[in-house]
């Protein structure tokens, strides 16, 4: 066979969406025309839909479906963790019943780790699972899970074993959401919005060939799961860009974007909105007022750095450096960014900072950033875990001494309820 | 806009940090330190002679390397690392960037290649009392007769003012005001009625003077009157170069709390397990490398003729400013009571980072002037 090229490749794709691709066809026709030829996932492995295309050469097969507007395959939620999962430790039972269905859309997934007891020490989890007869039964409550109440499928964090250490108890299965023992309530946030889910599993149960990898595994796939959570935060914002394309495929597009978007609806406000600083300074009167105006300044420099810090650390990963300490620091620093402008808001709001809603500066956008940015510095690893993190990989200094994974779990102390 | 280092700058920087390593080295800056000057004429010459170091940013016309504020940011940089003893930001960077700025042709050849060749030693004087940053404020006057220009007044915070043998100056017409009527000329160190003080100063790394101008003949650089934009377009170039000293100043603080914190024992541990420190380290690192990228961003900007180059220069110069004494503060803690020792040399970066913090304007100064320029 010969070596694949840029250009072959580019030659390849080009080609065959030149032959194939038809806005007007449904979606879903269309997706699994992309899973039988492989250019949905080029970077798959060829027997599971894809090519084995390079990490390199991929992007110019996205650059390729980019150039005419074609359709890819549903990239977005967490669809996309439960195929990278899958493709890891799955078994072909796995693969053959669901990725196909990711690839599609058909199928939506939700990710059921955190719980009550367990939000940053994610594998303090004590959902249990149990063989009882020739089936898993769980029973435990799930927490912050999007997506829950239209999700076919939950990946699942539970003990399977409350005598072995913290890590080494838990097991990892794909749970069937529509079933009388799952039951998904909204869960409303101090914001109104209700983004996530709380899951409720009572005797729930999981045929044993749904376990993914081995009992006691749990940990070790989850973290599969986390790894991917992390690199793929930045390429959900592109997707959900959409198009303004005519034709059948866009519309259904378009109406999975929706759905799959209405839970981040109010992510820009949670960042702090700095683009609507100035504006609203200059129409307040406050951008010459000299006490606001230094903090509006305090922001802007943050805010200018910190996008500067964030291209710094592309520009590294472009050239094929390895990442320096610029790159670990984003998380943290949005949030240092979100709370000053949460706070200059305010200031610039005055009086207005009081009311909400229609009533409200910007038809209540300024007073949803107000009650929003909390969220920044929790979501996705506090402060407090990035500040652990940075200290520990980034600068080498020691970790923690732990006191709760070498004894079996069960002596292990949970949340003291009076 | 570039956000990275190429290889050949990679190792430029790698080979000037250990060359500084050696030659500046903290026995040596609390030497020089100690000193009237501030460093030593013979062996900052040959040093600049091996490395180039005043040549880099000076076109290659002028006796220079001609290279951009990538490169003199990158020395500065490691300068500030460093605290290298020399009277570079003075030369290369002050009284080079007004005579590149407001110099004539004939001016240029005349003046760059001996500060290239490191012969010349140069600075730049048009603070007065009270400081003001801003060339409004200068209220010295240059008289005409003849063919020749005198000036009157006094100039103060002249970075290497007691040493340099040539001072560019700004002074204005009597009876102009604002930025109307000012012009820069270029004096000798040693003229006839120039009377120079060295000040005692806080951070003894970077000597000031007072000068005293009675009837002292000048030379006029470019344009009589039309000194306002070149002059604003120095302060820029120097915000931006400072802010990349800072940066290197920062680092420094940062690294060596940090190598202390893993040394320190207490309680049977490294002070650098407790999470307290982890989280104050943490805080620094995002500080550091937010200036960081501040620093380099205005430098390549500077570079590539960005239009909104006045705001970013003040960006750059505010994150640096807050940055460098925020981590000296941070640095002094974590060494704990041998922080405050003379003897530790924590506190001469953490003076160096108080003096950067107020020189061309503290981060107050730069958020304002960003603002103005926003407010457009």
């Amino acid at each position: 066979m010969s070596e694949l090229t840029e250009d072959s490749v580019r030659a390849d794709v080009r080609g065959w969406l030149e032959a194939n691709w038809n806005p007007d066809l449904g979606l879903v026709e269309w997706r699994n025309k992309l899973a039988d030829s492989g250019w949905g996932v080029p970077g798959w492995p060829k027997e599971w839909y894809g090519r084995d295309l390079s990490a390199a050469l991929v992007p110019v097969v996205d650059d390729e479906f980019a150039r005419i507007g074609a359709i890819g395959v549903a990239k977005a939620g967490i669809r996309t963790l439960a195929a990278a999962t899958i493709l890891a430790h799955g078994t072909d039972l796995h693969k053959e019943k669901y990725l196909r269905r990711i690839l599609t859309g058909e199928d939506t997934w939700c990710q059921l780790f955190s719980e009550p007891g367990s939000g940053s020490d994610v594998a303090g989890a004590v959902t249990r699972a149990e063989m009882q007869g020739n089936k898993w039964i769980v029973n435990g409550q799930k927490v912050w899970t999007t997506s829950a109440h239209h999700a076919h499928w939950g990946l699942l964090l539970a003990r399977t074993d409350w005598d072995k250490t913290k890590h080494k108890g838990l097991s990892y299965f794909i749970i069937d959401m529509h079933q009388p023992g799952v039951n998904v309530q909204p869960l409303k946030q101090m914001n109104g919005h209700a983004s996530f889910n709380q899951v409720f599993l009572t005797d729930a149960v999981v045929e044993p060939e749904f376990l993914v990898a081995n009992v006691g595994d749990g940990w070790a796939v989850t973290t599969t799961t986390l790894m991917h959570e992390r690199r793929g935060a930045d390429g959900l914002r592109s997707w959900a860009m959409g198009s303004d394309h005519k034709g059948r495929a866009y519309d259904e597009e378009r109406a999975e974007i929706a759905t799959t978007m209405e839970p981040y609806k109010w992510y820009p406000q949670r960042a702090g909105r700095v683009d609507l600083i100035l504006s609203r300074a200059k129409e307040t009167g406050h951008f010459d007022d000299p006490v606001v105006r230094q903090e509006i300044a305090r922001l802007l420099v943050m805010s200018k750095a910190a996008e500067w810090t964030a291209r710094r650390a592309r520009a590294a990963a472009q050239q094929g450096k390895p990442q320096g300490p610029e790159g670990s620091l984003g998380k943290l620093v949005s949030s240092h960014v979100a709370r000053a402008a949460a706070r200059v808001h305010t200031q610039i709001s005055g009086a207005d900072a009081l009311l909400s809603g229609a009533d409200s500066p910007m038809n209540g956008t300024i007073a949803e950033i107000l009650v929003s940015v909390p969220a920044t510095s929790i979501a996705g690893g506090t402060d407090e875990i990035q500040r652990n993190i940075i200290s520990e990989r980034v600068l080498k200094m020691p970790k923690e001494p732990s006191i709760d994974t070498t004894k079996p779990f069960r002596d292990v102390p949970r949340n003291i309820v009076r | 806009m570039k956000f990275s280092f190429s290889s050949e700058q990679e190792e430029f920087r790698t080979n000037l940090r250990r060359f500084l390593g050696e030659r500046s080295p903290t026995k040596e800056v609390r030497r020089l330190m100690e000193t009237e000057t501030g460093f030593e004429p013979a062996a900052w010459r040959k040093l600049n002679a091996e490395l180039g170091l005043t040549a880099v940013r000076i076109p290659e016309a002028y006796g220079g390397q001609g290279f951009g504020f990538g490169e003199l940011g990158i020395v500065l940089e490691e300068m500030g690392r460093s605290l290298l003893c020399a009277p570079f930001f003075s030369t290369a960077v002050l009284a080079s960037g007004a005579i590149l700025n407001a110099g004539t042709e004939d001016q240029k050849q005349a003046l760059l290649p001996g500060i290239a060749a490191g012969d010349t030693i140069a600075t730049l004087a048009w603070v007065e009392d009270p400081a003001h940053w801003d060339a409004a404020a200068t209220r010295m006057t240059a008289t005409q007769s003849g063919g020749t220009w005198k000036l009157d007044g006094h100039k103060s915070y002249v970075l290497d003012g007691h040493t340099a043998d040539l001072i560019v100056v700004l002074a204005r017409a009597a009876g102009t005001s604002g930025e109307a009527g000012l012009s820069l000329f270029a004096v000798k160190g040693d003229a006839t009625g120039l009377e120079r003080r060295n000040l005692k100063v806080m951070d003894p790394t970077r000597k000031l003077a007072r000068l005293d101008f009675k009837g002292v003949e000048a030379t006029l650089l470019g344009e009589a009157g039309a000194a306002a934009a070149p002059f604003a377009r120095t302060m820029v170039e120097a915000s931006i170069c400072l802010a990349n000293e800072m940066a290197g100043v920062a680092e420094r603080l940062r690294e060596d709390a940090l190598a202390y914190a893993q040394m320190r024992m207490q309680f049977g541990r490294p002070i650098a397990s407790f999470q307290s420190m982890k989280h104050k380290h943490a805080d620094m690192l995002v500080d550091v490398e937010l200036a960081k990228s501040a620093a380099y961003y205005a430098a390549a900007a500077l570079d590539e003729g960005d239009d909104d180059i006045v705001a970013v220069a003040s960006i750059a110069k505010a994150a640096a400013s807050e940055a460098a004494l925020q981590t000296a503060v941070h640095a002094i803690q974590i060494h704990g009571g041998i922080g405050f020792t003379w003897d530790n040399d924590t506190h001469l970066w953490f003076k160096r980072a108080k003096s950067s913090e107020v020189l061309l304007g503290d981060a107050h100064h730069h958020r304002e002037q960003m603002m103005q320029h926003w407010a457009a």
